[in-house]
């Protein structure tokens, strides 16, 4: 929720707006002003903390997608003799879970379940969510504002817990988690698209437009959603990073991904079976990665937000 | 402001006539008829009609709706559906030990936060500024359900310092201490996350107030550090972090569910898992219900909070 007060932030309108270059210092001194994107770009290679973060996602997608090129094991059938060996086993260099079944293999299978329970419902939702605040925050057309405010409604259900109880009726499994997670985001994102477009509309570029006599609808697709679709790709990012934690949430309580499949919340619940008996590698490992996965899209977020931002990508 | 509170207040009334309707509309999202799901699939078509006019379900859906809100103004959520028990009578005692952990956790947010996003924004980029804010920004992203294994793990079984579940010690219950001793570790793990986001917020709307211009008159005319910034600053700092702690109180609710379930808390989280697997509806109804109602309740008396504490707000504090 803080996430969605900080990204809302101040408006600013990145492209239709021609920018000066700021400071006199070498690289502003050709006269034609950069396009915003390619500002941008060079502000975000700049900001070492997201870099690495963005690298550190791209590993795991990749690791995640070519894991059978990564592991020779299955991540559902175990091993039971080595069962719960240690980190540094034999050829189990993360150890082996309750049942014997390889820990890192399991993390590479698990993790295209886990990314795409987060990222597959912040995708979909992220169109609809975008005509939804363009059309309650520039049209102000009244079946938007009636959306709007029942949507609200949503707000007064803690995030978590909206998704948990959808999952819990819709019943576990792939489909309804994304499913659950979706309908439980489009309040969120919808107001993100909202607020930013409320903010934009009024701005100089779109009054002058108005006054122009521009068509309204042209000018909303035309001027005013690229700046709004910025806005909202800086909050999906960091949202990415919240589903992450959310949807391996499900999972850990047992209404998300079906075991045996293997997902990063699900080995987390694996663990804390065996957590009692002070074995701790087979909770602490998933976890881990569930952290710094997450921890990578909010510093991505923050670095495409700052590099966005005209004020900090001066020189 | 009587006023005020009043429209603030009919708001209220509205939003928990939505949550009621939202609640209400998650059963008819069951997949399969409640009336088959009691009786089991292999119950006589008659029995089935039976149960069904009994619970209501064969009339339309608006009077189903106005039915339960009925109950839920007279206290009546309808019956378990694996214990033959009123819903109500299950939740209550639930509710109040969720709540116990949610004061705790919350007490815990501030008493910790604030001090520090004011610490932080006073010695802005000095060492404590940057390891503060790098540990308050990887807190945020933690799963609690983990954080939560960690703390038992470490502190409760590698230590043994303090218990690893329950609310009581089952041998010898009973005691402040004994409830405070199994409280610390889920107040620890609920609290977390939120922490990290006040401590960031307070610590950025400080370094707001610092550079003001009346900050600078008050170091000028001579008053100490420490006035300037715990009596005059953190004071003009209050309504926006009093809002912010109302917002993070819906995601330290939704991180009790999780704790509850580590730490086996016999709250309502706990209470929800269990009926979720065993797909005891109302009660998931009524856990939702309950949750929801303490997130808006909480949020309004943050709203009133900043009222009070914001002469300028007052106003505005009814739109």
């Amino acid at each position: 929720m803080s996430a969605l007060t900080e990204a809302v932030g101040t408006g600013r309108s990145l492209i239709g707006t021609r920018r000066t270059p700021a400071g006199g210092n070498a690289l502003s001194q050709a006269d034609a002003p950069k396009p915003a994107w390619r500002l941008a770009v060079r502000a975000f290679s700049r900001d070492r903390m997201a870099v690495v973060s963005l690298v550190v996602l791209v590993v795991v997608a990749l690791a995640a997608i070519f894991a059978p090129l990564l592991t020779s094991y299955s991540p559902v059938a175990g091993d039971p003799v080595n069962r719960l060996a240690g980190v540094g086993t034999d050829g189990h260099f993360l150890g082996l879970d309750g049942q014997g079944r390889d820990i890192w293999t399991r993390l590479l299978y698990g993790g295209r379940n886990s990314l795409l329970v987060a990222v597959i419902p912040v995708l979909v939702v992220f169109p609809l969510a975008l005509m939804i605040g363009l059309f309650a925050g520039f049209r102000r057309s009244r079946a938007g504002e009636v959306t709007m405010r029942v949507l609200d409604v949503l707000f007064a259900f803690p995030l978590v817990l909206l998704a948990i109880a959808l999952s819990a009726v819709l019943g576990a499994g792939l489909g309804n988690v994304m499913l659950a997670i979706g309908v439980t985001l489009v309040p969120y994102m919808a107001r993100v698209a909202y607020t930013a477009t409320v903010q934009e509309s009024s701005k100089d570029y779109v009054e002058a437009a108005r006054a122009y006599g521009a068509n309204p609808l042209l000018l909303m697709f035309r001027e005013l959603m690229p700046n709004v679709v910025v806005q909202l790709l800086v909050y999906a990012t960091t949202l990415c990073g919240l589903m992450i934690v959310v949807a391996s949430g499900l999972s850990f309580l047992g209404v998300g991904v079906i075991p045996p499949t293997p997902d990063w919340g699900i080995m987390t619940a694996d663990g804390k079976n065996v957590l009692l008996e002070g074995i701790y590698h087979v909770a602490t490992i998933p976890g881990l990665l569930i952290l710094v996965v997450s921890l990578a899209f909010s510093l991505v977020g923050d670095g495409v937000r700052d590099a966005l931002d005209p004020r900090k990508q001066t020189s | 402001m009587t006023r005020v509170i009043g429209s603030r207040l009919f708001s209220t009334a509205l939003v928990l006539f939505g949550v009621s309707l939202v609640v209400f509309l998650l059963l008819q999202l069951v997949p399969g008829d409640p009336a088959v799901t009691i009786l089991g699939s292999g119950a006589t078509a008659g029995a089935v009609a039976e149960l069904r006019s009994e619970l209501g379900l064969d009339r339309a859906l608006p009077i189903q709706f106005f039915d339960y809100l009925g109950g839920l103004l007279r206290g009546d959520l309808g019956r378990s559906l694996t214990v033959n028990a009123p819903v109500t009578d299950i939740m209550v005692p639930r509710f109040v030990n969720t709540m116990i952990l949610t004061g705790a956790a919350l007490l815990l947010c501030i008493v910790v936060a604030v001090p520090l996003g004011v610490i932080a924004a006073h010695k802005q980029y000095s060492l404590f500024d940057r390891m503060s804010m790098v540990i308050s920004m990887a807190g945020a992203s933690v799963p609690v359900y983990w954080f939560g294994l960690l703390l038992i793990g470490v502190f409760a079984i590698t230590l043994g310092w303090l218990p690893t579940s329950g609310m009581y010690d089952p041998r010898f219950p009973g005691g402040v201490g004994d409830l405070l001793a199994h409280l610390v570790l889920p107040a620890i793990a609920a609290a977390l996350v939120p922490l990290a986001v006040i401590a960031r917020m307070t610590r950025s709307v400080m370094i707001d107030i610092l550079a003001q211009d009346y900050i600078r008159t008050l170091r000028a005319s001579g008053l100490s550090t420490s006035s300037v910034l715990w009596r005059h600053a953190l004071r003009n700092a209050l309504p926006p972090i009093v809002n912010i702690t109302g917002l993070q109180v819906g995601y330290l609710l939704g991180g009790v569910v999780f704790v509850e379930v580590v730490f086996g808390w016999p709250g309502l989280g706990q209470q929800l898992y269990t009926s979720i697997t065993q797909r005891d509806i109302p009660v998931v109804q009524a856990g939702v219900l309950f949750i929801a109602l303490a997130f808006v309740i909480i949020n309004l008396v943050a709203d009133m909070a900043v009222g009070l504490l914001d002469p300028r707000t007052r106003r505005a504090v009814g739109v």
